[in-house]
């Protein structure tokens, strides 16, 4: 027997979706707009679109934002995995539970206080801030929730299959190799997509640690719309969002596939 | 040593079991042991899994460790294995010492009991993991794997990935995956535990056919008694972390060292029991449930002082529906319970000193001329070789 939806779940599912999604909506229907003046439709139009690809400052900076999220969501992913299979495979180690903890301090610590806390370091160590400094602090950012994502995986992954691969004569790094990684890939791509769109669209982090001619794409806009919301800057808001709903839904289907076969 | 051909007795011991068998290197005292475990003990945290373990294992030999769960018998597979390394004692293969080479050095290959096939490689592949992984070249892996295939029937299921196959055809993989490399000794942790019973049965004739056609030595961890009985050419009972009885299952089974393991493979019926005087191969005994006392077969040499138990298995009991003549081993009472197998019936006896009692009957035919009800006055008797003596 089948049974459609109350209408009081269908309410508050509506009200839900709109409250959400009504501000992202306006916001990418705009984009379309032909008018100079944000507020008031002027037809649909491609236009805003077109002056993007002449604004040089503007695709800088979106070339600047996908470098960092690259190279900061590759490291964190190489880290975060190792931490994951740390903590999974170590066993009671001493200092186990200070490692986690310290793993998964950035989770919880507020964006500010990461932000100026790795300012701070980079300021005592003389490193000069811009592309390399937004990378690693990204990377201290994402990292953890690479952790999260690989470890739910490798405790759900039967510990016997390791041992089998070393019963068959592989030295336990091989058995990772070769019967772990293949078997826990989708979380590991789904951890470096999720890691990615958390560097790409990082405000606050990026904010501190970044310096002269290192400007992302989120700084760009923030800074654009102080002096004033222009469409163009809709449009550019536009792409970022379906390129972070892309990451979103590649990391989530990468996953549920991988976990569909592990449990089949 | 050739069992005794003629005559209930050789060398002074009684024959047990109705079963000859010619292999027999544990009582061979020239015969080197393949495997051999000495003094092994094994502690976690707090809890001695296993506790100073000796035992010999010898070239193709099927050995079973049996027990109930927490007694020991994975660890000491895992310690074979290597999966786990020993806090004291030594663990030997052939000349050479196990104890602390990591188990990709150890020639011997465990069969997991969650079969832990690799989901990402097929059939094939699974096969051939263990060979790849020795260098083997190309073509002999090939021959190899086809080999093994056809052994265990997969024959057209090369291609195939785990999440494709049947319970038994996976378990068969399994079977195939340790084999390949030809391990010095297979270990199968619970192999038919997820099987359904049908299957299992004659998984059990095949695993035993080809551990004999390929004279190899397993070695099976089960809680499964019946799973040891059949396949097994000698049983561990273990207890606790420490073996209480090696031997072949009708020893087992019909000389069972003490009344744990009388009790835990297959049902029992315990008498207490004071040994009153011994003749030539018989001694008499007193206890409170048979006023005739017990008269028990006795082998020389066993000492008869102290609290002693009489162990008689149901099978081994005799009822009557009309009294027999007065004399030991008689038990009078009446039925409170009858459970009925098909091919055997149990039932369960309350006793006149206030006991209860199983005998066994089969149920060689479909006709019965007195069928037994509940609360029918009965009589069971046994004979003095049906009673084992224990003194633990």
């Amino acid at each position: 027997m089948r049974r459609g939806p109350s209408l009081f779940n269908l309410a508050s599912l509506g009200l839900g979706l709109t409250f959400l999604y009504a501000p992202i909506v306006l916001l990418v229907v705009y984009s379309f707009n032909d008018s100079r003046l944000v507020t008031v439709w002027g037809g649909f139009s491609l236009r805003w679109y077109g002056e993007l690809m002449h604004n040089e400052q503007l695709l800088a900076s979106v070339w600047m934002t996908v470098r960092i999220a690259a190279l900061s969501a590759t490291v964190a992913t190489l880290l975060g995995t190792l931490a994951a299979v740390a903590l999974t495979r170590g066993g009671r180690f001493p200092g186990r539970t200070i490692f986690s903890g310290a793993v998964y301090a950035p989770l919880v610590t507020p964006e500010v206080i990461l932000g100026l806390s790795l300012l701070l370091l980079f300021v005592a160590v003389g490193a000069p801030r811009g592309f390399w400094t937004v990378s690693a602090a990204h990377t201290t950012l994402t990292l953890c929730y690479v952790t999260v994502v690989v470890q739910a995986r490798l405790a759900s992954f039967d510990r016997s299959l390791e041992e089998a691969a070393q019963d068959l004569g592989c030295p336990p790094w091989r058995a990772f190799l070769l019967v772990t990684l293949p078997n826990i890939a989708p979380a590991v791509a789904a951890a470096w997509m999720l890691a990615f769109t958390l560097s790409l669209d990082d405000l606050v982090i990026a904010s501190f640690t970044s310096g002269p001619g290192a400007t992302t794409l989120p700084m760009r806009i923030y800074s654009a719309v102080r002096l004033g919301v222009t469409p163009e800057i809709n449009a550019i808001s536009t792409l970022l969002i379906g390129l972070v709903a892309t990451g979103v839904i590649a990391a989530y289907l990468i996953q549920t596939r991988g976990v569909r076969r592990a449990s089949r | 040593m050739d069992p005794g051909a003629d005559g209930a007795v050789t060398d002074g011991r009684l024959n047990i079991g109705a079963i000859r068998s010619s292999f027999a290197p544990w009582e061979d005292p020239a015969a080197e042991p393949l495997v051999r475990f000495e003094k092994v003990t094994k502690r976690f945290g707090s809890v001695t899994a296993v506790n100073a373990v000796d035992l010999a294992i010898y070239e193709r030999e099927f050995f079973a460790l049996l027990g109930p769960s927490g007694c020991g018998k994975t660890t000491l597979m895992r310690l074979l294995a290597g999966f786990e390394t020993p806090d004291e004692g030594r663990v030997w293969l052939g000349d050479n010492d196990l104890s602390d080479d990591p188990p990709h050095r150890r020639p011997v290959h465990l069969m997991f009991q969650s079969y832990a096939l690799f989901p990402h490689l097929t059939v094939e592949q699974n096969v051939a993991f263990g060979l790849k992984q020795q260098k083997l070249p190309k073509g002999e892996i090939a021959d190899r794997v086809a080999e093994m295939v056809a052994l265990v029937r997969l024959e057209g299921m090369e291609r195939r990935r785990p999440d494709q196959l049947s319970g038994g055809q996976r378990q068969r993989v399994a079977l195939a995956r340790a084999l390949a490399p030809r391990p010095q000794v297979l270990l199968l942790d619970e192999p038919l535990a997820a099987l359904d019973r049908k299957l299992r049965e004659e998984t059990q004739f095949e695993l035993m056919a080809i551990q004999q056609r390929l004279g190899m030595t397993f070695m099976i961890v089960t809680h499964d008694q019946d799973e040891a009985m059949v396949l097994a050419d000698r049983i561990a009972v273990m207890q606790a972390g420490e073996i209480v009885q090696v031997g072949r299952p009708t020893e087992i089974y019909e000389a069972p060292v003490s009344r744990y393991v009388a009790d835990f493979i297959g049902d029992v019926n315990l008498f207490e029991a004071a040994a009153v005087s011994a003749e030539e191969g018989e001694t008499r005994f007193a206890g409170p449930d048979s006023p005739g006392g017990y008269l028990a077969s006795t082998d020389e040499g066993v000492v008869l002082d102290g609290g002693l138990y009489l162990a008689v298995r149901p099978e081994k009991m005799v009822m009557h529906l009309d009294p027999p003549p007065e004399g030991p081993n008689r038990l009078a009472g009446k039925v409170l319970d009858i459970g009925y197998l098909g091919d055997w019936t149990t039932y369960v006896v309350g006793l006149e000193s206030g006991r209860t009692v199983r005998a066994a009957r089969a149920n060689s035919a479909r006709l019965v001329e007195r069928p037994v009800g509940w609360d029918d006055p009965v009589w069971l008797t046994f004979a003095p070789d049906a009673a084992v003596v224990l003194t633990r």
